[in-house]
């Protein structure tokens, strides 16, 4: 059974196409990711999916509810929990759960045991009556994460869940959302733009970048599409190494991005030395060499033809300029 | 109406546990009342027996209350700051309901800071004796922090951050004290000031708790209330409107 369906979702800023035709499914009791970098489009279309924002043209199913047509039932099914913090600061742990439930009406009675409980599953329950703003940024979220689940939603958004946590206190939060998808048999969805977090935790992926979807699969299948292993080189002379090494017959595909190449290819174990010798015989001298089983990073790159770091960037100053120009357009 | 009244909740509480903020609000209008009322209490003289100082009282309750009503309302751009304001938007309560929660919270608050006003004043120089008396004051008082409140939200949906604050403490919020006659006697003012003060619609709410609490006025108590109330649904249609219409 599919609980979120999307067909052709778009949202337009102006004349900045920020979601652009997006459509994909989500099955019950799974963790979707949407991956892609900074201002990919990810957010936008998480906030479309929870009615913060109108969709331009396009539909989706939250629920079996309409996004558009039918806001409230859509907005009793989801949790979410926003890239940005949104705790009120002032109040004490529990008071923002019971506001939170009250908003939902939860009736007094189960929401107090709700509340206990939900904080027991993040490990904050001996931390409920101190204030918010005495909590570090990984109890925050913790605390978030509790507050979204309190009133049972059967769809839990999670925007960039660990962003700006460190190594640490990101393994937990991984462990609460596994804990949580079993235990729960809750359907999540996230945004990353960490390689490794939509690795480790997603059953299944849409790779998004510049607001479409380039590709979509669980992380193994996506990381068997470039067949093999991948070989990274760094070289005085990229651009020529990278046209003698397209001759060789053995080589599936070759990229040269950002001062390295990379080269997808069965069993590159036994071909190294056989472009060192290409090299060589170019006389180009080899900064660097490295084999490595592909991964999502690996699998982006193939798509869009960069790295993720170098599309942030990029889009990063598209953004800015779109976002100057839309507000001196309204 | 659960989502009106967790949102008024909320204000309550973060108003009850903000003591610090309580006692620093009392500090301006406590300031004006002791400097400027006994400070020219010999001088000016009140036509129909009362001491400066006892007609300054209900514009200094007028003053706290709308200060702390306007910034109740502009509080909700710090909501959107800090992201709580999302938490409350994707609830399954409508922005009207979110609107009016926020509204009465600062209205109710606001109302207290007034009433603890008005208790301290007591204790210096109001003379007032009847209950029906103090029942039409707080009537004014809480028509006057609906109003402004709802004000505050209207212009905190169209502000990004705190930045224009300056702005709207000089050209809202200071003329509309400077000219309600809450200092003065409007009616002692040239005739074209006058009618100046008529357009300030905290000018009706500082003549409808002046007659409650030391039952003269300058203006018919019965326009007083007309005018206040269709002032305040004004301000909540603009509120909510605003506030529909925000984007974030």
């Amino acid at each position: 059974m599919q609980t979120v369906q999307v067909n052709n979702l778009t949202k337009k800023f102006g004349d900045f196409v920020a979601v652009d035709k997006v459509s994909f499914n989500i099955n019950e009791g799974e963790i979707f990711g949407l991956l892609g970098p900074n201002g990919a489009g990810k957010t936008t279309t998480i906030s479309m999916l929870s009615t913060i924002l109108k969709p331009t043209s396009g539909e989706a199913l939250v629920n079996n509810f309409n996004i558009t047509t039918d806001q409230n039932n859509v907005r009793k099914s989801i949790g979410i929990v926003f890239q940005d913090p949104s705790l009120d600061d002032e109040l004490t742990a529990y008071e923002n759960m019971d506001f939170h439930g009250r908003l939902y009406g939860i009736p007094k009675e189960t929401r107090e045991t709700r509340i206990l409980e939900m904080l027991r599953l993040v490990g904050l329950e001996d931390r409920k009556n101190s204030l918010v703003k005495t909590f570090s940024g990984g109890m925050k979220r913790r605390l978030e994460i509790a507050r979204g689940l309190l009133h049972e939603p059967k769809v839990l958004f999670l925007d960039e869940p660990t962003i700006g946590l460190d190594p640490q206190t990101r393994n937990y939060i991984w462990d609460y959302i596994r804990k949580l998808n079993k235990e729960k048999k809750i359907t999540i969805i996230l945004t990353t733009h960490y390689m490794d977090e939509a690795d480790k935790l997603c059953d299944n992926l849409a790779i998004v970048n510049r607001g479409k979807i380039v590709a979509r699969g669980n992380p193994k299948d996506l990381k068997e599409t470039l067949g093999g292993d991948v070989i990274t080189i760094q070289s005085k002379e990229n651009h020529k190494l990278k046209e003698k090494l397209e001759k060789s017959s053995w080589i599936k595909e070759v990229k040269e991005h950002d001062g390295s190449i990379t080269i997808n290819l069965q069993h590159a174990e036994n071909h190294v030395a056989e472009i060192v010798k290409i090299a060589d015989k170019e006389k180009i001298s080899i900064g660097s060499i490295s084999i490595h089983e592909p991964t999502l990073e690996d699998v982006f790159l193939h798509f869009t033809g960069k790295t993720i770091y170098e599309e942030e960037s990029d889009s990063k100053e598209n953004m800015r300029l779109h976002s100057r120009m839309w507000r001196r357009s309204r | 109406m659960r989502g009106v009244y967790t949102i008024w909740l909320r204000n309550i509480k973060r108003f009850l546990r903000s003591k610090s903020r309580i006692i620093g609000s009392l500090g301006p209008p406590l300031l004006i009342l002791f400097v400027i009322g006994f400070g020219l209490n010999s001088v000016i003289n009140i036509s129909g027996g009362t001491s400066y100082v006892g007609f300054l009282i209900p514009g200094i309750i007028s003053m706290s209350i709308l200060f702390s009503s306007i910034f109740s309302g502009i509080q909700i751009i710090w909501d959107k700051q800090f992201g709580f304001l999302k938490e409350t938007l994707v609830a399954p309560v409508s922005r009207f309901e979110i609107m009016l929660g926020q509204t009465l919270g600062g209205a109710t608050t606001s109302f207290l800071q007034g009433l603890l006003i008005m208790i301290i004043s007591l204790a210096i120089e109001l003379h007032t004796t009847t209950l029906t008396g103090f029942l039409t004051a707080f009537i004014f008082m809480i028509l006057v922090g609906i109003a402004f409140t709802a004000l505050g939200v209207a212009i905190a949906s169209r502000m990004d951050d705190m930045s224009g604050f300056n702005l709207i403490m000089n050209f809202i919020i200071l003329p509309i004290f400077a000219l309600s006659g809450a200092l003065f006697p409007i009616s002692s003012l040239p005739s074209w000031a006058r009618t100046v003060t008529l357009f300030d619609p905290l000018t009706y709410g500082v003549d409808g708790i002046r007659y409650g609490l030391l039952g003269t006025s300058g203006i018919n108590p019965t326009l007083d209330l007309v005018v206040l109330v269709g002032f305040t649904i004004l301000m909540i249609v603009l509120g909510s409107y605003s506030f529909k219409k925000m984007k974030f």
